[in-house]
Parts: C-alpha cells; sequence; structure tokens
C-alpha cells in the first residue's frame, strides 16, 4: 500500500522482565498527523524510538517509509526526522550553527543551508537570537529550533516526542502552527503530548495504557466509542486503570 | 568527506568555546613541564660519607679526593676506624662508610682486582642508596682511570674520552633531567588527549545530543574521525608546547630529527585518542569514563619506564608494558631527544603504535551503536 508509511506489527521491546512497549500494531497513512497519546511511562518513547532506528526491537516488526526497521535503519534515517522528549540541540552553538551542521550532516548543499538557514530564522523569527548560543534561549523558543532542525531536510515523517512539554499556550498555538504547515507540505506527522486539546488537533489517535495500545481512532469517534464528552474523559478513561506511572 | 567538514566545523567551535579545555591545553603542560621535572627530582647533595682507610696508600687518596671532588659528598669522618664509622651511622651523621682495604694498591696494580667495601645507613635509604649508586660509579670510574694509566697501550685511549663520559656520569642533575622531560612530554600528551577524547562522546550521551546525531544516516567512522581529527590536533598542540617549554626552560634540543619526533607522537596520539574514544563508546556517563580512564592511566603512566626503568620489572610486568602504549612513547621520545635515534631505529615502535592506532579506532568505530 504506497500510503502507509508507518506499518507496525506486534512490535514490542523488554528491558529486562519488563516489557516497556507490548506488541503494538498500527499502521500511519501519507500526510496524516497522527497523535500518540499515553500516561507517563505507558510506553510512548520507547516505541518511537524503536520507529527511528534508535533502539533495537526485542521482537515484531515494522516499516517506516517502506523500509524494515531492522534491517535498512539508514535509509529509514534519511527519511525521517526526530525530535526528542529532552532537548538535544547542541547548547553552545548558535542558532545558525546548529542549522548548518545538522543540514550539513544530512547532506544538504551550501546554497540550502544558506538559504534555509535564514528562512528558518525569520519564519521562527529568531532574527535578533540567530547568532547567539542556544543556551540562551528560552524553552518554547529551543523547542521550535528542534522542530525546524528536524525537518529541516524534507522528510517524509517527522516524530516529535511531547514537542511542547513545558511550553507556555502562546508558544504553543506557535508551535502547532509550524506542524500544520509541514503537514501541508506533505511531511507526516507522529506526535506524542499529553495535552488533550493539542490532540484534538490531530487526525487519528492511539492511545497506549502500559504498553499496549488500547484505543486508536479520529478524535470525534473516539469520544463516540467511549461516550465521552471530551479527550480528556476519553482519556481518563483509559489510564485510569494503568498499573505503571512515574 | 563534507559531513567529515561539518563534523569538524562544529567541534572546533565547540573547542574553542570551552574555556576550560583551551587552559587545560596550553597552560597545564606548560606547568607541569616546569615543575615536575623539578619536584621529581631525585638529586642529593651533601651525602655525608665516612672513609676508613687502611692502606694510606696514593691510590687510596687519589681515590678519596676524587670522590669528595665530585661535589656530592661531604667527609664526616676520615681516618677513623670501622667501628667509629658505625658509630657515626648510628648517630645518623653519615650516610655512608667506604671502607679501604690494606694494601688496596698492592692488589690493584699486581693482581689487576680489588675490592672496596661500602656501609649504607637504611635509615634516609633513599638518600644513603643514592649515595651508595654514586660512590658505585665513581669508584667505577676511578678503576678505568688507573688502568688507562696502568696499560697505556689500552682500548681506553684518550683520556679525554674518559673525562666526557665520566663528567655525564657524575652529573645525575643533569642526566635526571634530561631523562625526565622527554618522559614528561609524553605524559602530557597522553594525559590531554586520552581524557579529552574518553569524556568526549560520553558528554554527548549526557546531555542527550548523540541522539539527534543517531538519528540521522551519518556513517559511524565519520563520526568517530570528526572526533579523532581535532583531537589529534590539539595533542599536536600541547606536544608542540611541550618541546617549546623544555627548550626554553631546560634547554634541550632533539638531538634527532623533529620530523621523526612528531610522525611518532603523531602515530602513538592516534592511538590513545583511540583507547579514549573506545573508552567513551562503553561508558553512559563521564564519571565513568573519567574513572576507567584514570585507572588505565595511572598503570599507563607508573608501568611505562617514566621512573622505574622496564628493565628492572619483574618478568610479568615487562610483558604486560608490550601492551602499554605510553612505554613505546617515552621510549621514543628519549631515544629521538636526547639519543637523537632516527626513523630507522624507531620503526618497530612505530610499527607496533600504528597497529595500536589502527585496532583501538576500528574498535571504537565497532563498539560506537547508534542503536541500542
Ligand atoms: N533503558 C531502559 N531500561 C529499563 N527500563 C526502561 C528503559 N527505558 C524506558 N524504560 C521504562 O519503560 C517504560 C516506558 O518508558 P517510556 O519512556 O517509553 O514512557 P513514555 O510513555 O515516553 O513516558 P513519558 O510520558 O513520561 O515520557 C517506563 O516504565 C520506563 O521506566
Ligand atoms: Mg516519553
Amino acid at each position: 500500500m504506497e500510503n502507509v508509511v508507518i506499518k507496525t506489527d506486534k512490535l514490542t521491546k523488554r528491558f529486562g522482565d519488563f516489557i516497556a512497549a507490548n506488541e503494538i500494531t498500527f499502521e500511519v497513512k501519507k500526510g496524516e498527523i497522527f497523535g500518540f497519546l499515553g500516561a507517563n511511562g505507558a510506553g510512548k518513547t520507547t516505541a518511537m524510538r524503536m520507529l527511528c532506528g534508535l533502539s533495537m526491537p526485542s521482537s515484531g516488526t515494522a516499516t517506516i517509509a517502506g523500509f524494515n526497521v531492522y534491517k535498512q535503519t539508514e535509509d529509514i534515517k534519511r527519511n525521517i526526522g526526530y525530535m526528542s522528549q529532552k532537548f538535544s540541540l547542541y547548547e553552545d552553538l548558535t542558532v545558525l550553527e546548529n542549522i548548518r551542521f545538522f543540514g550539513g550532516i544530512y547532506g544538504l548543499s551550501n546554497r540550502e543551508l544558506k538559504s534555509k538557514g535564514e528562512e528558518l530564522v525569520e519564519q521562527l523569527g529568531l532574527q535578533k537570537e540567530a547568532k547567539k548560543l542556544v543556551q540562551a534561549l528560552p524553552l518554547g523558543w529551543k523547542q521550535k529550533l528542534s522542530f525546524s532542525v528536524a525537518v529541516l531536510h524534507q522528510p517524509k515523517i517527522v516524530f516529535l516526542d511531547e514537542p511542547t512539554g513545558g511550553v507556555d499556550p502562546v508558544t504553543r498555538r506557535q508551535f502547532w502552527d509550524l506542524i500544520y504547515e509541514a503537514s501541508a507540505k506533505g511531511i507526516t506527522i507522529f506526535v506524542t503530548t499529553h495535552y488533550m486539546d493539542e490532540a484534538e488537533y490531530c487526525d487519528r489517535l492511539s492511545i497506549m495504557v502500559d504498553g499496549k495500545i488500547e484505543a486508536l481512532d479520529s478524535p470525534a469517534n473516539l469520544k463516540k466509542q467511549f461516550k465521552a464528552a471530551s479527550m480528556d474523559d476519553v482519556f481518563y478513561q483509559l489510564a485510569r486503570g494503568a498499573k505503571r506511572s512515574d | 568527506m563534507r559531513t567529515i567538514r561539518f563534523l569538524l566545523e562544529k567541534e572546533f567551535r565547540q573547542i574553542f568555546r570551552n574555556r576550560a579545555i583551551l587552559l587545560m591545553i596550553i597552560v597545564m603542560p606548560t606547568i607541569q613541564l616546569i615543575i615536575l621535572p623539578l619536584a621529581a627530582n631525585y638529586e642529593v647533595k651533601n651525602i655525608n660519607l665516612s672513609v676508613v682507610d687502611h692502606d694510606h696508600s696514593g691510590y687510596a687518596q687519589k681515590l678519596i679526593s676524587k670522590v669528595t671532588a665530585s661535589g656530592y659528598f661531604k667527609l664526616t669522618g676520615y681516618n677513623v676506624s670501622f667501628k667509629e664509622g658505625m658509630k657515626l651511622i648510628e648517630a645518623d651523621e653519615a650516610d655512608l662508610i667506604l671502607e679501604i682495604p690494606q694494601d688496596f694498591e698492592r692488589n690493584l696494580v699486581r693482581e689487576d682486582q680489588q675490592q672496596l667495601f661500602i656501609a649504607v645507613n637504611a635509615i634516609n635509604g633513599v638518600k644513603a642508596n643514592l649515595g651508595g649508586a654514586y660512590l658505585g660509579s665513581i669508584i667505577r670510574d676511578f678503576n678505568k682511570e688507573i688502568r688507562s694509566e696502568l696499560l697505556p697501550i689500552s682500548r681506553f685511549n684518550g683520556a679525554a674520552g674518559i673525562e666526557l663520559t665520566s663528567s655525564n656520569r657524575y652529573n645525575p642533575f643533569m642526566q635526571y633531567k634530561f631523562f625526565m622531560v622527554p618522559g614528561i612530554m609524553a605524559i602530557l600528551v597522553t594525559m590531554v588527549g586520552g581524557f579529552l577524547s574518553a569524556l568526549n562522546i560520553v558528554k554527548e550521551k549526557e546531555f542527550g545530543t548523540i541522539e539527534q546525531i543517531n538519528v540521522t544516516p551519518i556513517r559511524k567512522h565519520h563520526f568517530i574521525l570528526g572526533k579523532l581529527i581535532p583531537f589529534w590536533a590539539l595533542g599536536n598542540v600541547v606536544f608542540t608546547i611541550g618541546l617549546l617549554v623544555s627548550w626554553l626552560i631546560y634547554g634541550i634540543v632533539p638531538v634527532g630529527n623533529l620530523l621523526v619526533l612528531y610522525f611518532f607522537a603523531s602515530v602513538f596520539l592516534l592511538a590513545i585518542l583511540g583507547f579514549g574514544l573506545l573508552i567513551s563508546t562503553f561508558c553512559d556517563t563521564q564519571q565513568q569514563a573519567m574513572f576507567i580512564m584514570f585507572f588505565f592511566m595511572m598503570i599507563f603512566i607508573l608501568m611505562g619506564g617514566l621512573f622505574t626503568p622496564i628493565d628492572s620489572m619483574p618478568e610479568w610486568a615487562k610483558v604486560l608494558s608490550r601492551f602499554n602504549p605510553v612505554s613505546y612513547m617515552i621510549a621514543v621520545m628519549r631515544m629521538v631527544i636526547l639519543k637523537g635515534s632516527g626513523f630507522k631505529d624507531i620503526l618497530p615502535q612505530l610499527g607496533t603504535m600504528a597497529l595500536f592506532a589502527l585496532v583501538l579506532n576500528t574498535w571504537a568505530v565497532i563498539n560506537y551503536k547508534k542503536r541500542n
């Protein structure tokens, strides 16, 4: 199927006896904004790291952008962008230097690097901060920068792990503007969040509980299915039964 | 290749922004090179010597004046009996007793052989033992002089030649400094290179930045090269500073070729950096890496022949030292700087070091996992 860009089948990750991600099976279609919900410790980051080729699955299979998660990790990496839960750009480099470095690693030409750099700085409104060290930026701006770096090389899919964690409401709105913009360009968005208003922005959602995917549908259908007034309610009904909490 | 350029650009930017590292690279070696050779100087002066002379011959007189002329001994008793000498030692007034037996001169001339007796005060063991060693070499030299006097047509033809070797030998201070400085230079390069590389990748792990790298299609050997090259350059800077300091402060100019010296140091750096990077790939925190590197550094340095010659180590230690890259570095530094050894002379060490570099770096590349 041309249209499916992420397909997993019983993908599992064990840490010793502990099963962090338990036989998760789902599909994500091209161009979708796919929300990956779950309480703390549910296994979202674990699952996402497997999909990005950062963590070796214990069992099960997955195909990302048409490539096998066991054998073709480097092909996968050429086609995805990743923004980790923990800020992981270089704090001791400037905004422009980070853009240049990661763009360079992804193989952008010098011309692209220059134009992309300027374009991003403008898009993020970081003109004044472009030559400042990243460590001096407030968290919200850092997060926006990380996102921009993750989509610098125009990947097919971008994985965002709690991109708006700890960010103020205004910046969160701006962040989602960036996500929509990327989505409009045809990039598939795979995003985790703890904010239910953000969940409503997604085309489809999965909700993980204790390592398993317990529900998967559009926000409207999920509300119907759980006879809930809001996504908050849906999430609460599912997560209430969770045994794990960090 | 382009990837490596971006890696280098980034790494150098980070290094030049990090004051602490720059300070460590420039100031630390300079200070250590100034202080260590002085502090680690075993020279002992004013060794109190008592002479028990049973012979009172011309040669005995000659020997005694030669000993006192060396400048390291102070005669605290002359013409004493052995018993009196022992009393002086007990009172801590003498460190050494030199006993010249009766018929010293006669036996020396006729039988070409004579024994001397040295008693050492073991309370201040270092002083007395070193004194004993000095005394031993003075006596050996004295013996040579006598022999060349007695056998005019001998191999020791040039009297000046004897003087020359003896003047070096009797200058333990000079010898010690010359001996120590190249060794300490080797250690500095080792420490700076080893620790910088061991802490670097692991720092990226701690800060999480390595995740952002690992999620790119970067090639593993590019990543390792991107770490290796900047530290290699820094190591050469440290080495150059070391050479400058030892020239400016100690007047030590390498007898051998500078190119040979740099070539070996460069290969050595690749090996020690590879080792550091390897440790870095095994560890998760800077603390772990620090402890592990420290463990190896202690062994490398203490068993590298800086203080204790490897020749005088037990057999198992000698075998171990063959796997110690630092021991090769110290040896080659001394060979090239002091003896003027050339490219051919250091070829065996160079080969071994190149092998170390290759194995360690390959291992680091293999052990660096983009996915765990
Ligand atoms: N390397 C690891 N070794 C052992 N256990 C781990 C490891 N990584 C994660 N875990 C455990 O796996 C479970 C899932 O962790 P994960 O980080 O995937 O959760 P999450 O859904 O991303 O949570 P959060 O919302 O807090 O980010 C947690 O209980 C965590 O303690
Ligand atoms: Mg997480």
